[in-house]
């Protein structure tokens, strides 16, 4: 896809949110959520449903009273300002198109809320229907129109006004994998072209790391960390952050410190990594699975490899549990010595030709590892 | 990968489809339609065949002819009747629309609790008798009834509530109530509240949300409870001969009078002839007029 080279329309608002809170009778359903969104750049609130995550776009649009807290766009405080009046466009996944009116209708609407001239509202519509590339739907009604349609309808809509904030609550929630897919790379594109701050709430992790700037992961009404999609993957800040966010191999043990970093110590295994965990809690390893690497190990010989292999390194003995085929690469599920399961990828090149039931050492660089404390309660939200 | 997974189809295996079980055509696929056949002729003894009776009795009565139609276009009081009915039925309407519009709105925004009382409150009239309630109403709205008991208190009144349009009307709105208010409510209920919530973020204050949004989809349930309750108002007879007055009667005690009291039926029949032909044809316009409605909406493509 051509690359658009015009300057963007907007310049987008930077929003910030200090200690926003929101109860609901007893429960909390976001709770002291501070944040900043800068000025045109792509945020995903991604987390689980119940996160909180809706709820702060809910208090960002003005549909939902803020408990606490403060929320400001371009630093005036707009907490007390009614939805119509804050000028920011919404997307909704169940795409809330109007049914009475058409195409055109529908994208007009915020124009003529705004007293904008009828041959502006008529420029501005077509312009709109071009960015969602549309053109010649202006006539029909939303019911004859795909799911996918609809949704570029509501995208055209809620961007012709050039707010300088845009916010999508799941917008492709509803629709299919190869419609979404198509549809991410198109929001990709249009908020290169709008130029507003795009706020995007989704609970897919994929989608997420393809179309954000920044990721804030939101769990239990808190966020978790906030970062790029890099940072997020390769330094998860917490354990919920490294399960949700791509896959992983997790060791769990005591952790002791040594030198530089710790050593870890668990059921069957003893591994090194860097940085350091508050004393007296249980620790967690996070190693993502192209990290890893598998040496099968010799028929009849006793040893394990454990220095033969990566000098330096950390090893641990595995079984082969299964080999996923996925054409480019395949991922091997080993079970780790406590019984613990592990995930290895193996690029197509670099084929260890293990096979299920096979014995093997995992191995990897003790600086690909992020140890982190470990929270037991995780596992019950992911398993 | 869930792409590279998902399995394709095999070629060249053919399913045959299993022959429908059962019964395949024939007499036995229309067996179900024998179970209205009692209802059918109830309907014919008690409905169609008086309906009929009626109609041809219009133009048979006392002899063959058009007589009995002359006579009641050639009198300018019957065709006063006639309009005073239409009126006082448009009347009935829009009252009744301006009240249930509001009250069927609040059940669809209310907690299921408050609905179910505001279902039951609105449900009351068609639990008691419709003369009982008249006669309620006598009770109430006579000169020397409760209301003008009360205005008197504060030396108002005695206000001519009775014998009266207006005793009518309150009459008929109480007993139409429930026709108008549960299309109204089925129809605001299927409305999604969230295009509201959308119409406010592109920029409409709520009350032009509402007046562009919900009130334009809510007119198929003011047209249903609408027509309902015109139609209905046509033919009331028990409520205007109770609470109205007797120089401006209803159509529907003007065939009476003929009927019962001069033994005219097929002028009675005339005038039942005429009423239906006139509600036919504004129905039916009033529904030429929705699929027109429809149509420039689905068929702009």
């Amino acid at each position: 896809m051509p690359v658009d080279r015009t300057t963007p329309a907007v310049k987008g608002a930077r929003i910030d949110l200090r200690g926003m809170t929101k109860r609901f009778g007893g429960s909390v359903a976001v709770d002291d959520v501070t944040l900043t969104v800068e000025p045109g750049e792509f945020m995903t609130f991604l987390g689980p449903s119940g996160s909180g995550k809706t709820t702060t776009l809910n208090m960002i649009a003005g549909f939902t009273d803020i408990t606490a807290g403060t929320l400001e766009i371009d630093d005036r405080p707009v907490g007390d300002t009614p939805a119509h009046k804050r000028d920011i466009g919404v997307v909704f996944q169940h795409y809330a198109l109007f049914p009475h009116m058409t195409v055109a209708e529908n994208i007009a609407f915020p124009l003529r809320q705004r007293k904008i001239s009828k041959d502006e509202r008529r420029r501005l519509v077509a312009a709109a229907l071009e960015t969602v590339q549309l053109p010649g739907h202006a006539a029909r009604y939303p019911g004859e129109l795909s799911g996918g349609q609809q949704q570029r309808v509501a995208l055209a809509r809620a961007i012709v006004f050039s707010p300088r904030v845009l916010l999508m609550d799941e917008p492709l929630g509803a629709l299919d994998r190869k419609l979404r897919e198509f549809l991410q790379l198109e929001i990709k594109r249009i908020h290169r072209e709008v130029g507003s701050t795009f706020v995007f709430v989704t609970h897919d992790q994929e989608e997420a790391l393809i179309l954000s700037d920044r990721i804030a992961v939101f769990n239990n009404a808190k966020i978790e960390q906030v970062g790029t999609a890099h940072e997020l993957y390769e330094r998860p800040a917490t354990l919920f952050v490294a399960r949700f966010l791509g896959e992983s191999t997790i060791l769990r043990g005591a952790a002791r410190p040594e030198g530089a970093g710790s050593t870890l110590t668990g059921d069957g295994f003893a591994v090194r990594a860097p940085g350091r965990v508050d004393a007296g809690r249980d620790a967690a390893l996070v190693v993502r699975p192209e990290r890893l690497r598998l040496i099968p190990d010799e028929p009849g010989s006793a040893g394990r490899g454990a220095s033969g292999g990566t000098p330096g390194g950390n090893a641990v003995p595995v079984t082969v549990l299964e080999e996923i085929y996925l054409g480019a690469a395949r991922k091997l599920e080993v079970v780790l010595p406590g019984g613990a399961r592990g995930l290895v990828r193996e690029q197509a090149g670099a084929l260890s030709g293990l096979r299920a039931g096979d014995r093997a050492t995992l191995t990897w660089h003790p600086d690909d590892g992020v140890l982190l404390p470990d929270d037991p309660t995780i596992e019950r939200i992911f398993t | 990968m869930a792409a590279l997974l998902s399995p394709v189809a095999p070629g060249g295996q053919t399913r045959t489809a299993p022959p429908p079980s059962g019964r395949s055509g024939g007499v036995g696929r229309h067996w179900p339609f024998l179970l209205i056949v009692p209802a059918l002729l109830v309907l014919l003894a008690v409905f169609v065949y008086p309906v009929a009776h009626t109609f041809v009795g219009a133009f048979t009565t006392p002899k063959p002819g058009t007589e009995n139609f002359t006579w009641f276009f050639g009198s300018p009081a019957n065709v006063a009747v006639l309009t005073r009915t239409f009126s006082t039925a448009l009347w009935a309407t829009l009252i009744c629309l301006a009240l249930a519009y509001p009250y069927a709105y609040l059940m669809t925004v209310a907690s299921p609790r408050a609905r179910a009382a505001l279902l039951l409150i609105v449900m009351l009239p068609f639990w008691t008798s419709l003369m009982v309630r008249t006669f309620a109403w006598l009770v109430l709205l006579q000169d020397t009834g409760v209301v003008n008991g009360f205005l008197g208190l504060f030396g108002l009144g005695p206000v001519g509530l009775v014998r009266s349009q207006a005793g009518v009307l309150i009459g008929m709105v109480q007993i139409l109530m429930p026709f108008m208010v549960l299309p109204l409510y089925s129809v605001m209920s299927g409305i999604d509240r969230r295009l509201l919530t959308a119409a406010q973020s592109l920029g409409a204050r709520p009350v032009v949300a509402l007046l562009r949004i919900f009130v334009p989809l809510s007119l198929p349930g003011v047209a249903a409870g609408s027509t309902m309750v015109f139609i209905t108002s046509l033919g009331f007879y028990v409520t205007p001969a109770l609470l109205g007055s007797p120089s401006e009667a209803l159509i529907s005690q003007f065939m009476y009078t003929q009927v019962s009291g001069m033994l005219m039926w097929g002028r009675g029949g005339a005038m039942a002839v005429v009423l239906f032909a006139t509600t036919l044809l504004l129905t039916g316009l009033l529904g030429l007029a929705m699929r027109a409605g429809r149509r420039t909406r689905a068929g702009a493509r």
